[in-house]
């Protein structure tokens, strides 16, 4: 990442990198899956792009190391700083939302690495995003000027090349198949806590009803028996980011449960694959999970997507609990009721 | 593709006397929801509204509010 040092008023300034090396980029994979996730920061401070002087560009952005490598790599051939805040390692918009990427972070590593003494303008350019978390007229009253630039790293380059003008397009969140994307892996995994009850207590059934197999012989048709619910967990927390604005409805967790009953009348029609009991009782408990599974799993995605307000979650999480809830009590006894029919 | 979530929820307000009309809302909304109309701030999209904040936070005469979610 770094490629040397540039000797300045204010002391030494590491020089850094405008490509990724391959490190970089398997590192960056890996905290897509979340690997490493919570320790993947860049020191705070200030860094030089290229051969800077007193009237390069400011751009300030957060020290989540995914971040800083988006943003060098379109900087190639450019001449400015980066200041970079601490955000605890969290993005820039995350962070803005949630306070870190905000004016005491800001103001704080301002007058750490002396930014008055080494520029000589006073303008400093944050992403558009940062604004949840910064207030122009606050850091204004410290001497800087705050100028919002493009959403995205991509676009700086024509940003700054247009005497910092943003077009229409630069402004606007945008939230692409590839967006979502790699989301879904974060999505998928921290899903698994509301798919993996079901498995002890598919399990607890098995043992329950079945007299004349083997503990392991249990293990493995209750894995299988799991299988159509770990569909539905792929339908909620994979199918739906991807495939989101062509699944009907405007909540989350009725995009969820739109896919999770398309998966249930082909369950109702496929479940001795999985070597489910031919019981009508039995195929509406598993409906009922899979329903509970790919709707609540589904509107998971509300946190990671780029339009959703707290309103909307609130309202689709307090309904969406209660159906959950439901289905999953209905499912339950169904299961009992089997049971207690079996004798 | 414009994505809409869930309709008539967001809880944006502005206060048109105190607006000074400078336009800053409209440069930090991520979802075009702000119009400039006669000098005024103006909300025009309220459903495209994530309230995420940013233009509360950066509104100097404070004329904008928002039950703000944490992004």
């Amino acid at each position: 990442m770094e490629i040397g040092e540039i000797n300045t008023s204010v002391g030494v300034i590491k020089k850094i990198s405008t490509t990724l090396s391959l490190k970089d980029k398997i590192d960056g994979c890996k905290v897509r899956w979340g690997i490493n996730r919570f320790n993947y920061t860049v020191p705070t401070g200030i860094y030089a792009v290229g051969n800077p002087g007193d009237k390069a560009p400011v751009l300030v952005t957060a020290d989540y190391k995914l971040t800083f490598d988006l943003l060098r790599k379109e900087l190639s051939g450019l001449d400015l700083w980066i200041l970079v805040i601490d955000t605890k390692g969290i993005n820039v918009w995350c962070a803005a939302g949630k306070g870190t990427f905000g004016n005491y972070e800001l103001l704080k590593v301002l007058n750490k690495v002396k930014l008055k003494e080494l520029i000589s303008h006073n303008t400093l350019i944050l992403p558009q995003l940062g604004a949840p978390g910064i207030a122009a007229h606050v850091i204004k009253k410290a001497g800087f000027q705050v100028v919002y630039g493009p959403v995205r790293a991509e676009d700086i380059r024509e940003f700054l090349g247009n005497g910092m003008v943003k077009t229409e397009s630069m402004k606007r969140v945008r939230f692409d198949f590839k967006d979502r994307l790699v989301l879904t892996p974060m999505e998928f995994i921290p899903d698994l806590k509301y798919a993996a009850p079901f498995l002890p207590l598919i399990f607890i059934f098995n043992l329950l009803i079945i007299s004349n197999k083997t503990i392991g012989e249990i293990v493995i048709l209750t894995l299988i028996n799991y299988i159509p619910l770990f569909i539905a967990l792929v339908a909620g927390s994979v199918l739906v980011p991807i495939l989101l604005p062509y699944v009907p409805f405007r909540a989350f967790s009725l995009k969820g449960l739109t896919l999770g009953l398309i998966w249930s009348f082909a369950f109702y029609k496929i479940y001795s694959l999985f070597l489910i009991p031919d019981s009508i009782l039995v195929k509406i408990a598993y409906i009922c999970y899979i329903l509970f599974i790919s709707s609540y799993s589904a509107l998971q995605f509300t946190g990671s997507s780029t339009y959703t307000s707290l309103s909307g979650t609130t309202k689709e999480t307090i309904a969406s609990i209660i159906w959950g809830g439901l289905l999953c009590v209905v499912g339950t006894l169904l299961l009992i009721s089997y049971k207690l029919m079996m004798g | 593709m414009k994505h809409k979530y869930i309709p008539n929820v967001a809880t944006l307000k502005i206060d048109k006397d105190k607006c000074i009309g400078c336009g800053m809302c409209i440069s930090v909304c991520p979802h075009d929801v702000f119009e400039l109309k006669d000098k005024k701030a103006q909300i025009k999209d309220l459903d495209s509204c994530m309230e995420c904040g940013a233009c509360v936070k950066n509104c100097v005469v404070k004329a904008l509010n928002v039950n703000k979610g944490v992004g």
